[in-house]
């Protein structure tokens, strides 16, 4: 081995244990920077609502909770027209139909998440508040959901934002899955009459649907971690509303607001805390997806 | 399969057809609706000044962001520099000597993570560690913050595309007494060198819109960016800082900076495509 190969081997070496020492590296520092706040606050941090600057009591329940109803909405919202989408671009499309909708689903994840919020905070809040809170308002009845003043912005708009900048990366991953389905058990259904619509339902879902799930998961790492469409909309209230059209904010929303107005160690220490839980959540829900995902692709590389 | 006529299992599968359709029409209507909206309220702000001034006050006529374009392109491209060059090695000890070995793996691993993790985090991470030491913000946080959210990106493609070049070529320049550096410079991207760029740009168009790790790090700043060792002014915490404000002046200039924003991102994001599908053709 020359001497230049050598050092080339060891840069690159190097190189690629930068990328372990930064995942290693945020963990550590996270945790060191939180300290503070988690010794004083303890486990209570977790279970308490209050979040108070002035008193220096942090409670981070308001944020996670948040974090959670806007991503359960937007879930709720992606997870079937992904699927839905995905089945049309690998099924039932005529092929160049599905390459442009397809181009166009995936320009949506290249979109900025500011720009989201932007559009979020200045034309579908607005629509929202106009159109369709007083609808649901209405139809909604006496669920405690649908309840209180249709202001546009807050938990349902944020989660629906969500749900549209997520759709991409579930119908691509979930597209993937459908496209690994053997194409010899699908010809045979077709060649045994079935219509189009039922080779999709009992050979292309059956075969999917446990990448499906991988794809859920990855989508719901990204939605968790959501930060500035949801800042613009969510209303920033550190406060738990069963209302979906009340204002709340999320765990990445109020360390996006408060974090460089954070002059004291403690309220510093507790937002680096509150980041901390979101990164330990979002790298559980990873490893989550990636593990299952790995193997739904090794069931499908060994064939029928 | 039940017992149902022809006529039944026909028009399920219309409906199902139809019905899917329109759901592939709710994305497209949305990509459609925002890039309209964004096109329409972000011309009118878009003017001669808005490239050469510095932000006026709220209330006050003219003024432009041309600091925080300046700010912009010096953080991309220093990003883009670090993120480049760390992440091409890193790709290229996966490809080529790491292969499976757990070492390997366990970058993999790392990489896949470090994709996943929410850019804010990314930003906090970088404040703990270069902004509070230094008890001030820096452009070149703001540019190491995106260089990490890069960094992973490029080296996943650039391990992809390397394993797409057949290995008798890497054996046929190695049998000629090449040493396995040149081999890897000069054979091995050469010959995966659309696809290399592809990976590059697409990293590009990801981090230029990139809001939330500049927050903690460049900040922002109303002068120009003289040196980078302070506050940075920057186009996307412009738009976050305008848009919050109450002002219809400064809402307009955040809508100017964004129609440039997003028509950068795209641009870059489909000639990358383009890009990429020219060589497939090639290929093909």
């Amino acid at each position: 081995m020359s001497k230049f190969d050598f050092v080339f081997k060891g840069v690159s070496v190097f190189c690629a244990a930068l990328v372990l020492i930064i995942v290693c590296g945020m963990f550590i520092e996270l945790v060191r920077s939180s300290a503070l706040s988690f010794h004083y606050f303890g486990f209570k941090f977790f279970i308490s609502s209050e979040w108070n600057p002035v008193t220096q009591q942090f409670g981070a329940l308001t944020s996670i909770y948040g974090t959670l109803v806007s991503t359960m909405i937007a879930m709720l919202i992606a997870v079937p027209l992904s699927l839905v989408i995905a089945l049309f671009l690998v099924e039932l499309a005529p092929p160049k139909v599905s390459q442009i909708i397809g181009v166009a689903i995936e320009l949506l994840a290249a979109i900025p998440s500011i720009i989201y919020g932007m559009w979020g905070l200045f034309v579908f809040a607005p629509f929202m508040a106009d159109h369709v809170q007083p609808l649901l308002g209405k139809a909604g009845g006496n669920l405690p959901f649908f309840k209180g003043p249709p202001m546009g912005i807050g938990m349902l708009t944020a989660g629906i934002i969500i749900a549209l900048m997520i759709l991409p990366f579930i119908s691509s991953v979930t597209r993937d899955v459908f496209e690994m389905v053997p194409k010899v058990v699908k010809e045979s259904a077709y060649g045994v009459g079935a219509t189009t619509w039922e080779v999709t339902k009992k050979v292309t879902i059956r075969y999917g649907l446990k990448g499906v799930i991988g794809a859920a998961f990855l989508g719901l790492g990204r939605a968790l971690g959501e930060t500035m469409a949801v800042t613009f909309v969510i209303g920033n209230d550190h406060s738990i509303s069963s209302s979906l059209f009340a204002a709340g904010n999320s765990i990445a929303s109020t360390l996006a607001n408060e974090f460089t107005e954070a002059s004291e160690p403690m309220y510093l220490s507790s937002l680096i805390e509150l980041g901390l839980a979101l990164y330990v959540i979002t790298f559980i829900v990873q490893l989550f997806a990636h593990w299952w995902l790995a193997r739904v692709q090794k069931a499908a590389g060994s064939g029928l | 399969m039940r017992n149902r006529s022809h006529r039944t299992r026909q028009l399920t599968d219309l409906i199902v057809r139809v019905l899917s359709g329109m759901a592939a029409m709710v994305g497209v209507f949305a990509l459609g609706w925002i890039l309209y909206e964004v096109l329409a309220r972000g011309i009118r702000a878009i003017n001669f000044s808005f490239f050469t001034e510095l932000p006026v006050p709220p209330g006050m006529p003219g003024g432009g962001l041309a600091n925080a374009i300046v700010g912009t392109l010096i953080i991309t491209i220093m990003a883009t520099v670090l993120g480049v060059i760390i992440g091409m090695f890193a790709g290229v000890y996966l490809a080529e000597y790491g292969k499976d070995r757990p070492y390997a793996n366990s970058v993999r691993f790392a990489a896949n993570m470090l994709m996943g993790t929410p850019s804010i985090i990314i930003g906090v991470f970088v404040y703990a560690l270069m902004v509070l030491p230094a008890h001030h913000f820096s452009g070149y946080a703001g540019a190491i913050a995106l260089a990490i959210i890069m960094l992973p990106v490029i080296a996943r493609t650039t391990e992809d595309m390397m394993n797409l070049v057949p290995n008798a070529l890497r054996e046929s320049a190695l049998a000629l007494g090449a040493p396995r550096w040149k081999v890897t410079t000069s054979v091995v991207f050469k010959s995966a060198k659309t696809g290399l760029l592809t990976g590059v740009l697409l990293a590009v168009a990801r981090v230029s819109g990139e809001t939330a790790p500049l927050l903690f790090t460049a900040l922002n700043s109303p002068y120009w960016p003289k040196t980078l060792n302070g506050p940075t002014a920057n186009l996307t915490v412009s738009i976050f800082n305008y848009a919050m404000s109450p002002y219809s002046n400064w809402q307009q200039i955040a809508w100017g900076a964004s129609l440039l924003i997003m028509i950068s991102v795209l641009a870059v994001n489909i000639s990358a495509r383009f890009l990429f599908r020219g060589e497939k053709d090639n290929a093909g």
